[in-house]
């Protein structure tokens, strides 16, 4: 009976359905698909054991282009279902899908609490800072004064910045990346996976239709290098086309700032090293915007801690190896019970 | 309606009150229509220290409340007593429904301000319990106010104090939320079976039920809640219950809660979702969703007053249109509903099982009054409640996610982790042939005829409606479901024992109903329809059968009275 069948490398394209997608031709989610197929070839993780939930949106319909299990629910309630998912089998290797509006209005609350239970799936936000799928209207994350259908004055409200939302909120991994870093998105990916818990990963994202544009200022391959810094633990936080600027502690040493080494008798020793396990340092460059500072983009924090799934099944099985079952007939007779005998 | 006196009490005196010679009781006695409670065993005791629970525990009947005042028991008043072990923690109360209050300390802080001594404010504790039991009763307070303003005319401040003390009691009975039916305990005395009994609550009941249920399905049970009154105990009990398979999860809200039971349930375990009347509205939309997914789901819904946030406390069954009706769409789905603490079990393993066998969501509606009121329950044998094996989907020859049963309609369950069967759900309109997305027009229309069919096929799947009380045909039929149960039977067994030519008929299947329902109504020549609820059921009987069935409705919270059915029934027979 033991027929052994030789198996065959997984590659980008065995990930991909056969449903035509339907994203707007140019869209930004057609480059994070790839990575994402790209990212599980890596990791050669089985179709079987792969579930991608997401919520409602245009980056919601990312399950059925995929050729793993995969469950398009409501609007924000995603990472709900898929912590029932993953505490009903934990063996289940699951990724949420969900955009900007999904994650951070409606289902904020979702977001807010599976990211701080620490329970282990892989996050993952499309930012493109607009409501696409309904055409155009502006987002929690849309930048103060965005003109859209439902703001034709201008949008009055202030943005939330994902990443320090989430750090917030107790967030124990979270990294950024953009649609078309194609070289870069892959790595960022494989290290939400290896987090165990809940891996929260920002991926802005172009919507060519709605807010065409709207990053090209740090992500246009003219200014990428200037505008933005990959950050990588260990290693100094240096960026620019010729590596120079980076970042060190402000004048006060309560926050950073952006300098240039060689200038005003900078040098290398005065460029913060990045350390993935420093909160408050993730939390600064998290907040980092344009055009004052760089965006940063990498693995921002990675301090694990007990996945929350996990924690539930420890005490599932403390508590079933303490106290077995017994039959459901002793269930229904636990604690006092009375016998009526015939004729009383 | 008669009402007598309230309170009348006996006191007797006293010497040292921690002793067992020395307690002193007084027990209230009232009732505003002629009850036939056999003997006079009170409801509820309030024990204000181990002695007084030593002398009168024994007259409380099995699931009776007791309401202790813990900071009385001490260890040395708990030895004063004559009991070798603390009767809180020992299991001496495990027969009866236990509610323990720091009195001293709750009415020692109501009197702070009154400018009393702390010996006289000690003594305002028996108001602080009676205050309680103003609120547990919905009695008035003002008789009592009176009279202590009469009593103690010539020491305000001692008066003063004690209507603090007893407002206190009702403020804490009104904040904390104390369960309906604690004080709602009914003891048939009559026509009691040989066999093995215990006390059970209607919440106890449900949760041994969905582990039965689950455990005859093969699954193991995911509890998806947030809490609520009065549902909040069911999450309690399951959470002990975790030794047979159960986890449970606290969610965040309502809607996670509903959202992780579907996860769950996706997955492969019993999904189950808990909550009350407003926390199944903000779960409507996710219910859609299973319901378009068809895949397993139990929502427990335990009605209370509404609506909106509505009278928490009180009981109520207003939530029958929410259930049938209450969701955007065409979106038919089995509703059971319990009538007795006891038949809370059946109906839970009637849900699991039609959720299981059917792949559907099913709402299992219960109440406050029948969650919290104990009953004597003869305990079934779990042994005789026939398997319903659920068979996951593994063979990939000709798979979609949407293949049916050609008998029950449900579609096939393949579960993550099964090799070759990857596919996707979700909350577009699926293709009936391929289970891919579908925006034709024709297949929606096949896709929400079949859903239809699916659900309405359970009729065949359910037994026949059968009459609790009376002949199968006659002059009048009362209609019921639900916790109005008891009520019912026994005022129609009052009218027919007085001659009357009348029949109970009880529905536990709300959602199809058994198929020869509106053949059996025909039999009669009127139809009466009590709910507590303005009027629910008996539209849905007079849309479905279009049958001349009268209303009568109670919106007051409180259990109908025996008395109030008889008088409705008297005028429908003679009239």
């Amino acid at each position: 009976m033991n027929v052994e069948t030789p198996i065959e490398a997984l590659k980008p394209n065995d990930y991909a359905s056969d449903q035509e997608v339907r994203w707007c031709p140019g869209c930004g989610d057609y480059a994070i698909i790839k990575g994402v197929h790209r990212t599980l070839a890596d990791l050669q993780i089985p179709l079987e054991k792969l579930v991608f939930f997401s919520g409602i949106g245009c980056a919601a319909r990312f399950p059925y282009y995929m050729a793993s299990y995969g469950f398009h629910t409501i609007h924000g309630r995603a990472p709900a279902l898929a912590t029932g998912a993953k505490l009903a089998n934990p063996d289940l290797d699951i990724w949420v899908v969900m955009g900007d509006g999904d994650a951070l209005s409606i289902g904020g609350n979702h977001t807010m609490h599976a990211i701080r239970r620490n329970v282990d799936l892989n996050l993952l936000l499309f930012n493109n800072e607009i409501y696409g799928l309904t055409k155009g209207q502006y987002s929690p994350t849309s930048k103060l004064g965005t003109r859209s259908p439902s703001t034709p004055q201008g949008s009055v409200d202030s943005p939330v910045t994902a990443l320090t939302f989430a750090l917030g909120v107790g967030a124990r991994f979270v990294a950024r990346t953009f649609d078309t870093n194609q070289k870069h998105m892959p790595g960022v990916l494989k290290a939400a996976h290896a987090h165990k818990g809940a891996s929260f990963v920002e991926i802005i994202q172009n919507c060519i239709v709605y807010n065409d544009g709207a990053f090209d200022g740090w992500t246009d391959k003219s200014v990428v290098d200037d505008n933005t810094i990959t950050v990588e633990d260990g290693k100094p936080l240096l960026f620019g086309k010729e590596n120079k600027k980076g970042i060190a502690k402000s004048l006060d040493g309560f926050g950073i700032r952006v300098v240039t080494v060689g200038d005003d008798g900078i040098t290398e020793d005065d460029i913060l090293v990045h350390d993935e396990k420093n909160k408050i340092l993730a939390t600064m460059l998290a907040d980092m915007k344009q055009p004052e500072f760089p965006v940063a983009l990498g693995v921002l924090y990675n301090n694990p801690g007990t996945a929350y799934d996990a924690a539930v099944h420890n005490q599932l099985s403390e508590i079933r190896e303490k106290t077995p079952a017994g039959s459901l007939n002793d269930m229904l007779r636990r604690g006092r019970t009375w016998t009526v005998s015939e004729g009383s | 309606m008669t009402s007598r006196p309230f309170p009348t009490f006996q006191p007797k005196s006293g010497r040292r009150r921690d002793t067992t010679f020395g307690v002193s009781a007084f027990q209230i006695n009232f009732a505003s229509y002629d009850i036939q409670t056999p003997g006079d065993d009170p409801d509820v005791l309030v024990a204000m220290n181990p002695a007084a629970l030593k002398v009168h525990l024994k007259d409380v009947p099995k699931g009776g409340t007791v309401i202790v005042n813990v900071d009385a028991f001490t260890d040395r008043n708990v030895a004063r007593a004559g009991y070798t072990a603390n009767p809180l923690e020992d299991g001496t109360l495990d027969n009866h429904i236990t509610i323990e209050v720091e009195i001293n300390k709750l009415t020692n802080a109501a009197v702070a301000d009154c400018g009393v001594s702390s010996k006289e404010a000690t003594r305002c504790k028996n108001f602080w319990a009676l205050g309680l039991m103003c609120w547990m009763y919905n009695r008035d307070r003002q008789p009592t106010v009176d009279w202590v303003n009469t009593r103690f005319a010539k020491v305000p401040n001692i008066a003063a104090a004690n209507i603090a003390a007893l407002n206190a009691g009702h403020a804490y009975g009104e904040t904390v939320e104390l369960p309906s039916g604690v004080e709602a305990y009914v003891v048939p005395k009559a026509n009691v079976q040989p066999g093995v009994y215990r006390a059970v609550t209607g919440t106890e009941a449900v949760a041994w039920g969905l582990v039965t249920g689950a455990h005859k399905a093969g699954l193991n049970l995911f509890l998806g809640s947030y809490p609520i009154t009065p549902a909040s105990a069911l999450l309690h009990t399951l959470t002990n219950l975790k030794q047979y398979g159960v986890t449970t999860f606290q969610a965040e809200d309502e809607i996670a809660a509903v959202c992780s039971a579907i996860g769950a349930a996706y997955a492969g375990n019993l999904g189950v979702t808990s909550s009350s009347g407003p926390g199944v509205a903000l779960k409507t939309e996710a219910i859609g969703l299973a319901l378009v997914t068809e895949l397993p789901l139990v929502i427990v819904n335990v009605q209370r007053g509404g609506p909106s946030t509505g009278l928490p406390t009180k009981t109520e069954q207003s939530d029958l249109n929410q259930a049938v009706f209450g969701r955007n769409a065409d979106t038919p789905l089995p509703v059971v509903a319990s009538c007795t603490a006891g038949d809370c079990y059946e109906t839970a393993i009637e849900a699991v099982r039609l959720a299981t066998k059917y792949m559907t969501p099913v709402i299992l509606l219960t109440d406050g009054y029948l969650a919290n009121a104990a009953e004597p329950w003869q305990i079934p044998d779990a042994d005789d409640v026939p398997e319903f094996k659920v068979e996951f989907r593994t063979d990939p020859e000709g798979f979609h996610p949407y293949l049916r049963d050609e008998k029950t309609l449900a579609r096939n369950w393949a579960i993550p982790g099964t090799p070759g069967l990857m596919h996707r759900i979700g909350g577009i309109e699926k293709d009936y042939d391929s289970g891919h997305i579908s925006y034709d027009s024709a297949n929606h229309h096949r896709m929400t005829k079949v859903r239809a069919a699916k659900i309405d096929g359970i009729a065949d799947d359910i037994p026949e409606q059968k009459v609790a009380l009376g002949k199968d045909k006659g002059r009048l039929a009362v209609v019921g479901w639900g916790s109005t149960f008891g009520a019912i039977n026994q005022a129609v067994g009052r009218c027919i024992k007085g001659g009357m030519d009348v029949s109970h008929i009880h529905i536990r299947h709300i959602h199809p109903f058994p198929k020869n329902l509106g053949d059996l109504l025909a039999g009669f020549d009127k139809i009466m329809v009590p709910e507590m609820n303005n009027g629910q059921l008996v539209n849905v009987l007079r849309a479905k059968y279009l049958v001349a069935a009268e209303s009568i409705t109670q919106i007051s919270g409180q259990p109908f009275k025996v008395s109030t059915l008889e008088k409705e029934i008297r005028s429908r027979v003679e009239g």
